[in-house]
């Protein structure tokens, strides 16, 4: 690795590393109820936010309660959505005047964004208001981020808590979660990137006369906002149709730095808040360290993948030094798309500076994975701890019993029922990408989405709907995601992928928070220490790759050898 | 213990294995394998491709090679069988034991009677016995049922149920007053109360458990099991997809392949010695002659965090013995020792017993009968004992008060200050060591002090430290005061002692230790240790103690030794261990049979995965095969680890979870790549595919 890439790629870790523990601490704080700095200005309209959603938000709910609440809500805002875009017409602030979106696009596009995924199969400046992306998607990022987040305390609380019987407030969690973490730190964001030059106006588009005469129409609009919100919150929502590679969304190397950090910064800290909360920091920082471990795995797969490039490029005396550099902005490189990918990638957001589709066989396989994993390398906001423990529940069960004890975390017994609902949860993602995968392959409408031949194609229809299971939102490209019959499987893949894996962990927290704490002995499992990093990486991986190791050698795989043997399709 | 040993079954022993093949096709029964979801998917897979076996011959080649897929067909049945074989090996084992037992059950006539004062009694049989219903037991009678002693005294012959041939004493009232149904009385006549129901009796609990015929599935079994169906679901989905997606690939997969693959991938490894595990750990426990009232109980005694332990039979031998001379006023130790010596031989108490053997032992000293006037026997009036010798000389010994007030006597009144300074520090020193100090007095002379102490039983220091490397604290349990338990809790290296117990006292300490979130082990015996042994979360009664104490607990012990308690918890911790260890193997060993088996499915569609053939296979029917067949193999290779249990040395939890994840969960992982290789090259050698 080059120094200049090594020294970027040191920078980046050291910002994740120092800010993700303060951060956590902070929100810890904010889901506590205890003062803060933001508290004394923010206080005031959090009671008035209560007053007004008429919530008793000083009553615990029970776990189907809180999941109840967590499931209206959500209709609510999917439904608000889904008539804003049909309706973006007859709304202000359409300066293009752009016609309203088709049904099926209308209810892919809001399930994508209520289950913060953010797929989108249209192009932001060619279908979409200025109203539509402030008051529909930007509320949005902002809700099923925070929505994301409460799950995430909820189950949380379900290991501090001993023998109670709620596990927290949905309202509360939800509003706290925005108002004290994602807007002030999207308003600092956002200021950052509009310094970088990201445009923030409500103007119309620019006509431009280009250099050799011609006439250009140059998209422009409140960009800098959602840009901030797509990031922080896990989202990926691009502004514009190519996302952050396009110059408005990312204009300098400072500008992808910071947006890079910002992908994993609330992911991260959900580590630390967690070793806060559960009142031993050295769990928080063992989950830290798996979800690093597993980052640097990919990253390395990919980095090399892509510094490599296609062997049989040089053949045709194409120069390759730079590495892959197919569908990859000059200005970023190597090292900084195959940074971001990973980021975007592992952490369900989404959000692209390079096409997917043309990185190498290996490269791509590598971010795939990280999807179909579960989404929980960081992951989404909330959504990517939660699926952590998950499988640190599994983890335990597995090979907790090798120390003879029955096994348990955190001093709560992991019992048939826990076990039960975590399977339930894992199943989400095979189910969403194995078997509507597989369907897809079967009708003409389905086939006809996948536009290049061999496992290349499958490798496009794969991740397509491991991005949408995984709610991650990205896309492979080469993948015709705007059909009847795409719109409507892939927004029942992010629904599956989202409620599927919600609900059973909202139980499992439920079912935990009544039981009473197990004493930490020399006789327990113990779940900190390098051994139980590695353990947890180890199920990771051995159930994500048993999972989908036969779709892997039938796409990426079978490119990868065939590539080393000189044929590509 | 060491008495059951010769009885003890090889492991795979002739006897028990025959019986054992002809019950694992009996145990294909559909209404049994479903008790086992694994195994249950496994038989229906089995039976789809037998159809395939026998209709591949006359299809196209859409099906596969019709020999391979026979050859998957009769493996996949083997398979289940060996998970048969598996379970009813385990079962069979503890089925010879039954049998013993059940020998002894035969209808025994009882001797009823109406009522405690009757004179006479009716005869009626055994099984006609209601709780309540008071019988006659005479010399040479089998005691009918399980009863709790009313009246009477009686030495009764147990060895039936315990393996001991020493006949113990039970009588009515005390803690020794609880009979077992299938005993025999040995001398003299007790009447005894039925407590239990006939068919519900000790024996027939005991029956049941080791037959394993009506064993219910323990919590973690349960989860284990939801676990295993799970991760087949997923399996089931994958093989499923697999083929749609190999089709779009352009390759058509046989459907016996997909089955093969299938089989392998679900945990039949750990699916099918799961039963087998848990009927051997009831086994090993039965065979440390402690009986469990449910599997729970076994289970959770793996989960212990503190054991209660009684002082007196556990970590001391019971008795007072002399550990130490202490010479005072000039006199050497040698006088001192025949003095001790001389004034010990009329001494039938163990203390006096144990001073003789003590002088005779550390001073090789002969008692010299003829020097010897007259004894005195100890008696509980004068709290001594002593000897008069032919000079003249009288020796005394005895509790510091008496022998005190016997040499004022000899010595006059004026000296008894004196004395008392004399001896004072010795008395003091040996009092807070946790001793019990005897002075030894000669005609008017002050000899000096015998230091008798609870002796430790050896090597239980050691014991404890490895409890305490398990995570488990040991708490002592005794009636003394604080400053005696103190020193012999620090000699015997508990963490923790309470001392002057009361039953009341023993239950505030388990509820206190149970608010702190631990689990609480105890034994006892008596009636008034039944609310702290049902407290508790592992109560162990003694066979000897009471009935309230033997309902109470969950576990009994039969040879009635509280230091077993430890072996229980032991027991626990290694059937959870051996499934843990099963499960990682088992789980781990997909990862080499996916890279036998997928390169070898999806070749046709694309050459270029023959890259993933990493072991090298020679075919893919050969490659299919050897995962199939080690997948079988595995089970039958497992199946002494899953009777006699993971290895377990007491460690921490830390360096267990390293060691085992080393050698199950990597072993499980490298071992297939190996074993899938070698089938592979005994198929082409032997030309079978």
């Amino acid at each position: 690795m080059p120094m200049t890439d090594s020294l970027q790629l040191v920078l980046f870790l050291a910002m994740i590393a120092a800010s993700a523990p303060l951060l956590g601490r902070y929100m810890a704080r904010v889901y506590e109820g205890k003062g803060t700095l933001l508290t004394p200005i923010l206080a005031p309209v959090e009671r008035t936010l209560y007053r007004l959603a008429g919530a008793k938000v000083d009553k615990d709910q029970h776990w189907t309660t809180y999941a109840l609440t967590l499931l209206a809500f959500n209709l609510a805002g999917f439904l608000l959505l889904f008539a804003i875009l049909r309706l973006q017409h007859l709304l202000p602030f359409n300066p293009q005047d752009l016609a309203p979106m088709g049904t099926r696009l209308a209810f892919n596009t809001a399930v994508s964004f209520v289950t913060n995924t953010n797929w989108q199969a249209y192009s932001g400046e060619v279908a979409l208001s200025d109203f539509s992306q402030m008051v529909g998607l930007t509320t949005q990022n902002f809700l099923s981020a925070g929505t994301g987040m409460a799950v995430a305390v909820a189950v949380i609380q379900g290991f501090s808590r001993r023998s109670a019987r709620g596990i927290g407030n949905f309202t509360v969690d939800l509003v706290r979660g925005v108002l004290y973490i994602l807007l002030p730190l999207s308003i600092v964001l956002a200021l950052l990137l509009v310094v970088q030059g990201v445009p923030q106006t409500l103007s119309p588009y620019v006509h431009a006369t280009t250099l050799e005469g011609g006439r250009q129409l140059i998209a422009q609009g409140p960009a800098a906002s959602q840009i901030a919100i797509k990031q922080l919150g896990t989202n990926g929502g691009g502004f514009f149709g190519v996302n952050s590679a396009h110059p408005f969304e990312n204009p300098t190397p400072l500008s992808n730095l910071l947006e890079m950090v910002s992908i994993l910064l609330i992911p991260a800290a959900f580590c630390f808040l967690f070793g806060r909360m559960v009142g031993d920091t050295r769990q928080g920082r063992a989950i830290f360290a798996a979800m690093t471990l597993l980052f640097l795995a990919a990253f390395a797969v990919v980095y090399a993948a892509e510094h490599a490039g296609n062997p049989l490029i040089p053949a045709l005396s194409v120069d390759q030094t730079a590495g892959n550099m197919e569908g990859k902005e000059v200005r970023f490189g190597v090292l900084n798309s195959s940074l971001w990918a990973v980021a975007t990638t592992a952490a369900s957001n989404g959000s692209v500076n390079a096409m997917h589709d043309s990185f190498t066989p290996m490269g791509g396989m590598a971010l795939l994975l990280l999807i179909q994993l579960g989404e929980i390398v960081f992951g989404g906001v909330g959504a990517g701890f939660y699926g952590m423990l998950l499988f640190v529940i599994l983890s335990v069960f597995i090979a907790g019993l090798m120390v003879g004890r029955t096994p348990e975390y955190l001093g709560k017994k992991i019992e048939a029922r826990e076990v039960k609902l975590g399977l339930l949860a894992l199943l989400s993602m095979p189910l969403g990408i194995l078997i509507l995968g597989a369907l897809s392959t079967v009708p003409a409408a389905g086939l006809a989405s996948v536009q290049d031949a061999g496992p290349h194609g499958l490798t496009e229809l794969l991740y397509a709907y491991s991005s949408a299971t995984g709610n991650n939102g990205s896309a492979f490209a080469g993948f015709g995601a705007d059909t009847p019959y795409q719109n409507t499987m892939l927004g029942l893949a992010m629904l599956l992928g989202r409620y599927a894996v919600i609900l059973p962990m909202l139980a499992v927290a439920g079912s935990l928070v009544g039981k009473k704490a197990h004493a930490e002995t020399a006789g327990t499992f113990p779940t900190h220490g390098p051994l139980f990093v590695g353990l947890l990486v180890g199920v990771i991986l051995i159930i994500g790759g048993l999972t989908f190791f036969p779709t892997l050698a039938l796409g990426p795989l079978a490119e990868q050898f065939a590539m080393v043997g000189g044929h590509v399709y | 213990m060491s008495k059951h040993r010769s009885a003890e079954t090889r492991l795979l022993d002739p006897a028990l294995a025959g019986p054992a093949l002809r019950q694992s096709v009996l145990k294909l029964d559909p209404r049994h394998l479903v008790r086992n979801p694994v195994l249950f998917v496994t038989a229906v897979v089995a039976l789809l491709a037998t159809g395939l076996a026998l209709a591949a011959p006359f299809a196209g080649p859409g099906l596969g090679d019709p020999a391979t897929v026979a050859q998957i067909a009769l493996w996949l049945w083997v398979t289940v069988l060996f998970a048969n074989f598996a379970e009813a090996l385990a079962e069979g084992r503890g089925k010879a034991r039954a049998d013993a037992l059940r020998a002894t059950r035969t209808e025994t006539p009882a001797k009823k009677l109406a009522t405690l004062g009757a004179e006479g009694w009716d005869p009626v049989p055994g099984s006609a016995l209601r709780p309540g219903d008071l019988i006659l037991c005479e010399t040479g009678d089998v005691i009918p049922a399980d009863g709790e002693v009313v009246a009477g005294i009686a030495s009764v012959d147990e060895s039936a149920i315990t393996g001991e041939s020493a006949p113990v004493i039970r009588e009515s009232g005390g803690d020794r007053s609880a009979v077992t149904g299938g005993t025999r009385v040995v001398s003299d006549v007790i009447k005894v109360k039925v407590t239990q129901k006939p068919g519900e009796s000790f024996l027939d609990r005991m029956i049941g458990l080791v037959e394993g015929a009506k064993r219910q599935k323990t919590p973690n079994e349960t989860a284990l099991t939801v676990l295993l169906v799970g991760l087949s679901l997923i399996f089931v989905l994958v093989v499923a997809t697999l083929e749609p997606f190999a089709r779009y690939a352009g390759a058509a997969i046989p459907v016996a392949y997909s089955l093969a693959l299938l089989v392998t991938l679900i945990p039949t490894t750990i699916g099918g010695l799961l039963s087998a595990i848990g009927i051997a750990g009831m086994d090993r426990l039965v065979k440390a002659n402690v009986i469990a009232k449910s599997g729970r109980a076994v289970e959770a005694a793996g989960d212990v965090d503190v054991l209660l332990l009684d002082k007196t039979g556990t970590i001391t031998y019971g008795n007072r013995m002399a550990d130490a001379l202490i010479p005072l006023s000039g006199a050497s130790e040698r006088d001192l020792a025949e003095a001790a010596l001389l004034a010990s031989v009329a001494d039938e108490t163990p203390e006096g017993k144990s001073i003789v053997s003590f002088v005779l032992r550390t001073f090789h000293m002969n008692p010299v009968p003829e020097r010897v006037a007259a004894t005195v026997p100890f008696s509980a009036h004068t709290r001594m004992s002593g000897c008069d010798l032919t000079d003249g000389t009288v020796i005394r010994k005895g509790a510091v008060d008496a022998v005190l007030d016997h040499l004022t006597r000899m010595a006059g009144e004026p000296n008894r200050d004196r004395l008392v300074e004399q001896c004072g520090r010795a008395v003091e020193r040996v009092a807070k060591s946790g001793g019990t100090p005897l002075v030894v007095a000669a005609g008017d002379r002050l000899l000096g002090v015998v230091h008798l102490k609870d002796i430790v039983k050896p090597g239980i220091r050691e014991r404890f430290g490895q409890l305490r490397a398990m995570g488990i604290r040991t708490v002592m349990i005794t009636g003394d005061n604080p400053l005696t338990a103190a020193a012999i809790a620090a000699e015997a290296g508990v963490d923790d002692f309470l001392a002057e117990a009361t039953p009341e006292r023993k239950l505030e300490r388990i509820r206190a230790e149970q608010v702190e979130g631990r689990l609480v082990a105890m034994c006892g015996d008596g009636s008034n240790d039944a609310p702290a042994l049902a407290q508790a979360d592992i109560g162990i009664a003694m066979n000897d103690g009471t009935p309230a104490a033997r309902e109470a607990g969950n576990l009994v012990d039969l040879d009635s030794d509280p230091a077993k308690l430890i072996d229980v918890v032991m027991v626990g911790k290694q059937l959870l261990i051996s499934r843990g260890a099963l499960t990682t193997f088992s789980i781990a060993n997909d990862v080499a049979k996916y890279f036998a088996i997928i390169p070898a499915m999806l070749l046709a569609a694309y050459p270029q995965l023959q890259a993933l053939n990493v072991m090298g296979l020679s075919s893919p029917e050969s490659a299919i095969l050897s995962a199939v067949i080690f997948n079988a193999l595995i089970i039958v290779a497992l199946i002494p680890l899953a009777l006699k249990g993971v290895a377990y040395r007491p460690a921490s939890a830390a360096s267990l979870l390293r060691r085992n994840l080393l050698i199950h969960g990597l072993g499980g992982l490298v071992a297939p790549f190996v074993g899938i290789k070698l089938i592979d090259m005994a198929l082409t050698g032997l030309g079978l595919a």
